[in-house]
């Protein structure tokens, strides 16, 4: 078995394994030593197993091996490779039909199995890759679970140290904060001491003052004298006057007079603040009451009715108070009622505020928000819009100059000059000019015409004749082959009818010869336009010259739309192109139309003279 | 500005009456009274033995001249030369002596404190007030001169005492609830007494004229309080500068705090000028702000290097490291001057004695900063306008007006300005003279 492993690779070891299995269940076959090599046969077939293969049956033992491949093919559950026997006696004898298809069913099976190797071998490497990247994945998992379990340990390292430094600090501030108290109590304490200390020095000394005073003032001093050469009047010019309980009391009159005047003179100082600042705020009423009762209105539809029904009792209030307050400023309830209505309409200005406040700030937001938007998608529509006219003016400059340059290159130096100086006048003479060309071919054209014309009537005329010989040449066709029924005679009237029609419209086409006329004109016009477009100059004066082509174009509409259709039929798709680009070109100011209505109808000119008969 | 020749003066004294008429300087034991425009010598006295201290009567009639060795007070009088006055507290000493608001009273304090003794020049008659306090500002008369506050101390207990000057009579006595009261202060307008606790307690306390509480105020404990004290004249607000470095600011109605202004050594806000004194810098002269005052005389300035420039904004001022082991350490608020129309509050802080720092009232806002060269020794405002004139001990007097601030050197080679409160005066008499 392990050399079998080692000549086989590891992919396929499993199979063998299963197989090798296999045969250990199986009964031994004569050939066991090979038994194994003969099932590996079902897998590639490397060179060694060819080569056991080819040592598996030898010349003499086929009989046994197709025997015992039967016999393991039927323990796989394929068919026997022997016909059925028909008797015992007989030998049973290998049936080649079954051995192929065992063959092929086989080397199928030996495919799906190949097959499903592969599939198992790539989901083997998907799950070996997988398995590589989980691994790393863990890897790096397990480092950072790790790194992060580190650095929680730091943390609570430091934690820790932080809590024991609280600790320590708390401790020292406890220990800081005793120190106070204690040093504070040894103030105190000192302080009494010292207080105490103090008195009883003061009372010595104290004593020795006594004493002292006893020991100087007593002794009748001489020396305590005042030398005075004579007394002097008293500064208010009074006489001293003897002390007596009655100077006594007009001192404490004095003194409460003048205590009295100070309290009356701050009285009156704090009555005229007071007055000031009633006086203002009277006026901050007033113009509250006067900034509030124009906005009474909105809030009253805006919000709620409270708002205004307050600012109008307090109007009312205000009323009252200012009434009132004539009488009295100081009445206590007076003074009440106008602070209260103060702080009202106070509160209320203040919500007034701030709801201006809010609004404003709602309107900066929206204004920020939507105005913002909405002025920036103008500003690109404008810039979409504007660059895309300069986009047009652009391209209409530059097939301006192409038209130009063509016109410059194409046609001769007289319209170059022309065109460098497009002087009107000149214009005009090279028009006239132009145009009496343009008149002479006229006449030329309408002789033509003429010609034209009466070689239609004539040929109308002809058509007619024709047409009337077919008709009766068909009626008496008609006649001639249907029987006299009903159908027919409708059928003849509807035939008559058409032909009638035919006729009618003969008769149309001959009624309106005259107006034919134009006709040629407008068969011809194009290429006299074509003559006119070649002196064409680009100036301003192109619009009226426009304006005639138009008119010319009208007529030939006209004409080309009275042309019976068999006879304007190659002509109507020109002439119905031209009518349109004419149309294009007689809108005036778009010279740009005319541009290409000129150039077009050049072109088409050219077609229509292939066209013209 | 103009500036007279030098005059000799002996133990800075030198001092303009009240009317700006006369200017009274003592050299020695004699005191000389010239009139302030021409500065021709008035009067000369002389007294028994030099002079120790000189003031005047509120009518600018007396000079009192104290010779504390002696104790012995001698007045003169301006009308009347001949006249003349000698008082002598004998054994008992004096310590101090001041003229009452009506200039009829003499009240001197003898040593010890033991009592106040007053004085009439209009009788004969002499009073004494007993138990005195020994504090920094134990005296104080009201502006329209009725009523005078003094401070006493008797069983270890504080009290104040409030006489009608007209005849000495007590009008309230009361105990406040200090500890050891420093110095009490009345009002512009006369009806509230400002009382202030010693300074290892912050503690103010707000009389009425009838002695009623009106308001204690105390910003914190267990510090070192209150340094200085100064009324707006408009009397609608109280400064009070304190060690911490701050001015709080009290209202007169609820007598709370409205603001307190820090004095912080470093200057971020770009709104406030800090105009720096900067000597001998004519390249630096560029930033220089010497805008003469408007009514600056019309002497030429002298030829001085020192000038200011403005200091772009974030401005550390320099600072003194205070002692803190010694007794009235160098810190806190130890200056504070209302200007006239109480726009404008001038502070200095004491570990940062180089610099003045100029608040508008009406804003409640630091306004300017001027830093000089060295430490700022006195400010006075100039009685008129808001004008302020700073002395720094050196020759030169500073000048600063809201529209800006110059240096001016005074005359007298080599002499240093005595005593700016002198100088001060003397600006404070030339202002008054002028305007």
């Amino acid at each position: 078995m392990g050399d079998w492993m080692t000549v086989t690779d590891p992919g396929l070891s499993s199979e063998s394994k299963t197989i090798s299995q296999y045969t250990s269940e199986t009964k031994m076959s004569p050939s066991s030593l090979y038994s194994q090599q003969v099932l590996c046969s079902s897998i590639p077939l490397s060179k060694n197993v060819h080569s056991f293969f080819s040592a598996f049956c030898t010349e003499d033992n086929i009989e046994q091996s197709i025997s015992y491949l039967d016999q393991e093919l039927t323990t796989f559950g394929f068919p026997s490779l022997y016909e059925e026997s028909k008797g015992k006696e007989t030998k049973r004898e290998l049936n080649i039909v079954a051995v192929l298809n065992c063959m092929n069913e086989l080397l199928v099976l030996q495919r799906k199995n190949l097959l499903a190797q592969e599939n198992v071998e790539t989901q083997n490497l998907k799950l070996g890759s997988d398995m590589d990247h989980l691994q790393s994945c863990y890897s790096k998992l397990k480092e950072q679970l790790e790194t992060s379990r580190r650095e929680m340990i730091g943390l609570q390292e430091r934690d820790r140290q932080l809590q024991c430094k609280n600790r320590n600090l708390h401790q020292l501030l406890k220990n800081e904060k005793d120190e106070v108290q204690k040093l504070q109590n040894i103030i105190a304490s000192r302080a009494t001491q010292y207080n105490h200390d103090m008195k009883r020095k003061e009372r010595e000394y104290n004593k020795l003052k006594e004493r002292l005073h006893q020991l100087v003032m007593n002794k009748k001093d001489k020396k305590i004298a005042m030398d005075i050469l004579n007394y002097v009047g008293r500064a208010d010019g009074k006489r001293g006057s003897w002390r007596t309980g009655k100077t006594e009391a007009r001192n404490e009159d004095e003194m409460y007079k003048i205590l009295l005047n100070d309290y009356e003179y701050r009285q009156k100082q704090i009555l005229m603040e007071n007055a000031e600042l009633k006086k203002v705020l009277q006026q901050m009423k007033k113009e509250m009451i006067s900034l509030l009762s124009p906005q009474k209105k909105k809030p009253r539809e805006r919000v709620d009715d409270s708002t205004g029904t307050v600012i109008s009792d307090v109007e009312e209030d205000a009323g009252e108070l200012s009434r009132e307050s004539m009488w009295d400023l100081s009445c206590e309830t007076v003074r009440e009622q106008l602070t209260n209505s103060i702080r009202k309409q106070w509160r209320i200005l203040k919500s007034h505020v701030e709801k201006l406040d809010n609004q404003v700030s709602k309107v900066h937001l929206e204004g920020f928000n939507d105005e913002d938007v909405i002025s920036r998608q103008d500003h690109e529509q404008e810039t979409e819009k504007l660059e895309l006219e300069i986009q047009q003016c652009k391209e209409m400059i530059k097939t301006q100059q192409q038209l130009l340059q063509q016109l410059a290159t194409a046609y001769d130096d007289d319209t170059t000059s022309l065109l460098r100086d497009c002087y009107l006048l000149e214009e005009k003479e090279r028009l006239k000019e132009e145009w009496s060309l343009f008149k002479e071919q006229k006449k030329n054209f309408e002789r033509e015409r003429r010609s034209f014309t009466e070689a239609a009537i004539r040929l109308g005329l002809e058509r007619k004749a024709f047409e009337e010989e077919r008709a009766s040449w068909l009626k008496q066709q008609f006649l001639n082959m249907t029987t006299f029924d009903h159908q027919n005679s409708e059928n003849v009237k509807l035939f008559s009818a058409f032909s009638g029609s035919s006729d009618w419209d003969n008769l149309i086409v001959h009624s309106r010869q005259p107006q034919k006329k134009p006709h040629s004109v407008s068969n011809g016009s194009p290429v006299c336009m074509s003559k006119l477009t070649k002196s064409l100059p680009a100036s301003p004066s192109t619009s009226d010259f426009c304006q005639t082509r138009s008119c010319i174009s009208e007529h030939s509409s006209i004409n080309v739309l009275n042309i019976t259709a068999e006879e304007i039929k190659p002509n109507q798709v020109g002439g119905e192109c031209t009518n349109q680009k004419w149309s294009v070109a007689s809108r005036p100011g778009s010279q740009e139309g005319c541009y290409s209505g000129c150039s077009l109808s050049y072109t088409n000119s050219h077609v229509e003279k292939d066209d013209l008969p | 500005m103009n500036f007279s020749e030098v005059f000799k003066l002996s133990s800075l004294l030198c001092k303009f009456s009240p009317d700006g008429k006369y200017l009274a300087s003592c050299v020695q034991y004699r005191l000389v009274v010239r009139d302030v425009n021409t500065l021709q010598i008035l009067q000369l006295y002389t007294c028994l033995d030099q002079i120790q201290h000189i003031e005047w009567s509120a009518d600018s009639l007396f000079i009192l001249c104290a010779m504390y060795k002696r104790g012995l007070v001698q007045v003169w009088s301006l009308e009347q030369p001949e006249w003349h006055c000698k008082i002598d507290e004998g054994s008992a000493g004096l310590v101090a002596s001041c003229w009452s608001p009506d200039g009829r009273h003499i009240l001197n304090t003898t040593e010890f404190h033991l009592r106040i003794t007053v004085w009439s020049l209009c009788t004969k008659s002499v009073s004494y007030i007993k138990y005195p306090k020994a504090c920094l500002q134990g005296i104080t008369f009201t502006r329209d001169g009725r009523y005078m506050a003094l401070a006493e101390r008797r069983d270890c207990k504080d009290y104040v005492s409030i006489f009608v000057c007209s005849d000495w009579q007590l009008l309230r006595h009361f105990d406040t609830d200090t500890q050891d009261l420093t110095g009490i202060e009345w009002a512009p307008n006369g009806c509230v007494l400002a009382v202030w606790d010693t300074c290892l307690e912050y503690k103010i306390l707000l009389y009425s004229l009838d002695g009623r509480l009106l308001s204690t105020y105390s910003a914190y404990e267990w510090s070192l309080g209150i340094k200085s004290v100064a009324w707006s004249p408009s009397s609608q607000f109280l400064a009070v500068g304190s060690y911490d470095g701050k001015v709080r600011i009290l209202n007169h109605v609820t007598w709370k705090m409205i603001t307190e202004f820090g004095h912080p050594a470093a200057i971020n806000d770009p709104k406030i000028v800090v105009y720096k004194e900067a000597e001998k810098s004519p390249q630096l002269g560029l930033g220089c702000l010497s805008f003469p005052p408007p009514r600056a005389g019309a002497g030429p300035l002298p030829s001085s290097e020192s000038k200011y420039e403005i200091a772009s904004v974030p401005v550390s001022l320099q600072t003194l490291k205070p002692v803190t082991d010694r007794a009235n350490p160098k810190i806190g608020i130890g200056m504070l001057a209302f200007s006239p129309d109480s726009y404008f509050l001038a502070t200095r802080n004491d570990n940062i004695p180089n610099a003045v720092w100029v608040w508008d009232i009406q804003k409640l806002r630091l306004f300017a900063v001027l830093e000089q060269l060295s430490p700022v020794r006195a400010f006075q405002w100039d009685p008129q306008q808001p004008r302020l004139a700073i002395c720094t001990g050196g020759s030169r007097l500073y000048l600063w007006s809201p529209a800006g601030c110059m240096s001016v050197q005074v005359p007298g080679e080599g002499k240093h300005i005595p005593e700016a409160t002198d100088v001060a005066a003397l600006l404070c008499a030339v202002w008054h003279h002028t305007g």
